[in-house]
């Protein structure tokens, strides 16, 4: 194989190689839970939620973002962590009409490439991963919200979906008073 | 001159806790100090916030004495790092900042060991942070 000469950053990884070891993951955990969906759909959110948590910390370093004081800045700041992740900028729609729900739409999902969902699994959330990621991620920085997959495109549909709702703002702890 | 540098998490449990020129030590416990520490951030902070004439977001960012300056740093997602220096140094804040970003982020929260919310124990990051401490231009001023 011929040398690249472009320089590439080692904290980087190829697409496909994400693309793929998460292939092989997902089907690691299909086999350690003896092929029980609904489990895998719970473990691959709790997966992604466990990866929010400590992600968060190495977004904020990054951008210095300050705390959201509403839902639209949330979901720019989101947006900026797709880019920043995995690259790719879907698109805020969908609002709710109290603005505390919206969308993430975007047609080039690095973790589906190459995968196909054989039928007897039509009800694996394939991507729930991104949807723990959000959810560990906000809980972080004192927002609940609810995170799920609407449209997915190993289902047939045009481009994948995913809804963040607003659930409410997480009280910043107080020490316990000196009783 | 850098005196000593306190990590909380957003509960309030003291993650990491060091010391570099402190000739005089605390008159009390250290236990007592860390927790006397945690209570007047919160008491400054939510004071600070109910004086303000607008709405803040960052809020308090330090205080000075004739002796010290304490400046802090809280992470929107309730990580507080504090830093005791003289009072000649400057942008500690964005000191506490790079540090954030260059330390802690990369030898704790990548640490597949380190369990979010007990005290940092790795030596790496210790001495990462010994580095990146003794290698600012404030580490060095002495000013009085």
């Amino acid at each position: 194989m011929s040398r690249q000469n472009t320089r590439l950053d080692q904290k980087k990884v190829n697409t496909e190689l994400l693309t793929l070891a998460y292939g092989s993951f997902v089907t690691q955990i299909l086999h350690d839970q003896n092929l029980n969906i609904d489990e895998v759909n719970k473990n691959l959110e709790r997966i992604g939620y466990n990866i929010g948590l400590r992600l968060i910390e190495d977004f904020l370093s990054r951008t210095a973002a300050p705390r959201c004081l509403e839902m639209r800045e949330t979901a720019d700041r989101i947006q900026q962590a797709f880019r920043i992740y995995l690259n790719i900028q879907p698109a805020i729609t969908n609002w709710s009409s109290s603005s505390d729900e919206f969308s993430l739409i975007f047609e080039n999902n690095p973790l589906i490439d190459f995968v196909e969902l054989p039928p007897e699994f039509s009800n694996l959330r394939y991507s729930a991963i991104i949807c723990g990621c959000i959810r560990g991620a906000l809980e972080m920085v004192q927002q609940e919200v609810q995170c799920f997959l609407v449209q997915d495109q190993l289902k047939s549909d045009s481009c994948t979906e995913i809804r963040v709702k607003f659930i409410r703002r997480l009280e910043d702890a107080i020490p316990a008073g000196e009783d | 001159m850098i005196n000593n540098l306190y990590i909380f998490d957003k509960y309030g449990n003291l993650l990491y806790y060091d010391e570099w020129n402190r000739p005089k030590k605390g008159e009390i416990k250290q236990e007592e100090e860390q927790k006397l520490m945690y209570g007047m951030l919160i008491s400054i902070k939510s004071f600070v916030n109910r004086l303000s004439p607008t709405d803040t977001r960052e809020g308090f960012l330090y205080y000075k004495t004739n002796k010290y300056a304490l400046h802090y740093l809280e992470t929107p997602s309730g990580l507080k790092f504090v830093m005791n220096t003289d009072v000649a140094a400057m942008n500690v804040r964005e000191f506490l900042q790079q540090l954030y970003g260059k330390v802690w982020v990369e030898y704790v929260v990548r640490d597949p060991l380190w369990e979010p919310g007990t005290e940092v124990t790795s030596s790496l990051f210790k001495s990462k942070l010994d580095d990146f401490v003794k290698q600012s231009p404030i580490f060095g001023i002495r000013n009085i």
